[in-house]
């Protein structure tokens, strides 16, 4: 409460609206996704477009698919392959007044045995003669979590995030952007099929299961800083950071850099490094002393110790549609990326026959593309 | 109460900066190079919120270059 009243002072005195911001582009887009790795095939069609009215109100659809097909080393080492299918719907609105853009959107995502519906509102003021933009994130979520095979078991998910974030124009060639977010969540947090492995003796493997256990609360706190400078040729060169902390002890440090270069006026490349790492969450173990060691129980890799690095490139070409006057331009993008994710304490279970815990650390590298076309009217 | 105090002194200095109009340093007619596109923080959208949502279902940490939906396909 005291971080909403303290919002609302802030907005209250914020200077008044004297000149007019400007809402984003009315713009189309149609995408394939396509991401394979570790055993995880996903790819499907995802849509936004966005339109304005009176240069005061714009609105947004989005329609996206993720169709699974999973052999994760989770489902080789404790269940059996399956397949499955993602939608998600959102719709958007933005009211700009004066040097005020107020927006809210809503987005349902469906599967199988999860549902999450997602809630976001923001309010940015242009101010200090246009140099800083200051917005205000409120997010609230709900999802629905059930498990194939089990009609008696049910839970939920409530979420709520909230954000600040500030875009400073420094110099004629640089701008600086810094972000605040605190993402709170109740509820079931696990996944319900995921297991946990135990020592155990008396197992031919040496080793048992049982399903994980997480704590029902978790807060994380995300602070991201990033600077973008406009070469004297005409490019871009970026650079990101991020430090996230939460609950669970998870910490990690995101660094990224990006370069833009436009070779002439249709043809623009993009090429990117990534760097990712963060610590277990406190209650991740690879293997358990004991079955029901301790209350909370999780070998999920994500919240393992773990490094990832990304190198992507990115190529569009903006052409004139030849029979589509309605686009006054248009663009084909293809954007690939490969991701290697490396964990220092998740063994690879699939090689068999060693002592427990003596397996090799996992590792695996992703393929990821989108192609898509946008269209500009 | 401290956090809201101190939100009301910085919501003051804020609202009088504003009745006195810091003068911009970099004028309107300098921000040329800024307004190209090539400098936008996020030029395509439909693929940087893909791109978030790929790591997000991989990695511990969240939040900080906007808000994603839930659901992750990821099971």
């Amino acid at each position: 409460m005291q971080l909403i009243r303290a919002a609302a002072l802030l907005l209250a005195f914020l200077p008044g609206a004297a000149g007019a911001g400007v809402l984003p582009e009315d713009r189309a887009d149609l995408m394939w996704h396509y991401y394979d790795g570790g055993g995880v095939t996903i790819d499907g069609p995802s849509l936004l477009v966005r339109k304005k009215f009176a240069e005061k109100y714009a609105v947004s659809a989005s329609y996206y698919v993720d169709m699974v097909s999973s052999a994760s080393i989770d489902v080789v080492t404790t269940a059996s392959r399956y397949e499955e299918e993602r939608t998600q719907y959102g719709v958007g609105f933005e009211y700009l007044r004066g040097k005020v853009t107020y927006a809210a959107s809503f987005s349902r995502s469906s599967e199988k045995d999860y549902d999450a519906d997602t809630a976001n509102f923001s309010i940015s003021q242009d101010m200090f003669g246009d140099l800083t933009t200051v917005a205000l994130l409120f997010s609230l979520g709900k999802d629905d979590v059930t498990r194939r095979g089990d009609p008696a078991f049910a839970d939920q998910i409530d979420r709520r995030i909230y954000g600040v974030d500030v875009t400073q124009i420094a110099t004629k060639n640089l701008v600086l952007g810094f972000s605040f977010e605190t993402i709170a969540e109740e509820g079931f947090l696990n996944n319900p099929y995921r297991q946990v492995r135990f020592a155990d003796a008396g197992d031919p493997r040496g080793y048992g299961y049982e399903f994980e256990r997480y704590p029902r609360t978790r807060t994380g706190n995300a602070l991201a800083v990033r600077a973008r400078w406009y070469l004297p040729y005409r490019a871009a060169l970026q650079g990101d950071y991020r430090f996230y902390t939460d609950t669970w002890e998870i910490r990690s440090h995101t660094g990224e850099v990006a370069y833009t270069h436009p070779l002439d006026e249709r043809l623009t490349f993009d090429v990117h490094y990534r760097y990712y790492q963060q610590s277990a969450a406190e209650f991740y173990s690879d293997l358990f002393p004991t079955a029901n060691f301790q209350n909370f129980l999780a070998r999920d890799k994500e919240l393992a110790s773990l490094k990832s690095h990304t190198v992507g490139f990115g190529v569009a070409w903006e052409f004139k549609p030849p029979r589509f006057d309605f686009f006054g331009k248009a663009a084909l993008n293809l954007k690939y990326d490969r991701i290697l994710f490396r964990y220092d304490d998740f063994r690879d279970l699939r090689v068999t026959g060693l002592a427990p815990g003596s397996e090799p650390r996992y590792q695996f590298n992703a393929d990821v593309v989108r192609l898509f076309v946008s269209g500009w009217f | 109460m401290k956090a809201a105090r101190t939100a009301l002194v910085f919501a003051l200095l804020a609202g009088a900066a504003g009745c006195s109009r810091i003068e911009p340093w970099v004028k309107p007619y300098e921000r040329e190079n800024l307004a190209d596109p090539i400098m936008a923080w996020d030029r395509d959208p439909v693929s940087s919120s893909y791109m978030r949502h790929v790591y997000e279902a991989r990695e511990g940490a969240r939040g900080g270059g906007g808000a994603a939906g839930g659901g992750c396909g990821c099971n």
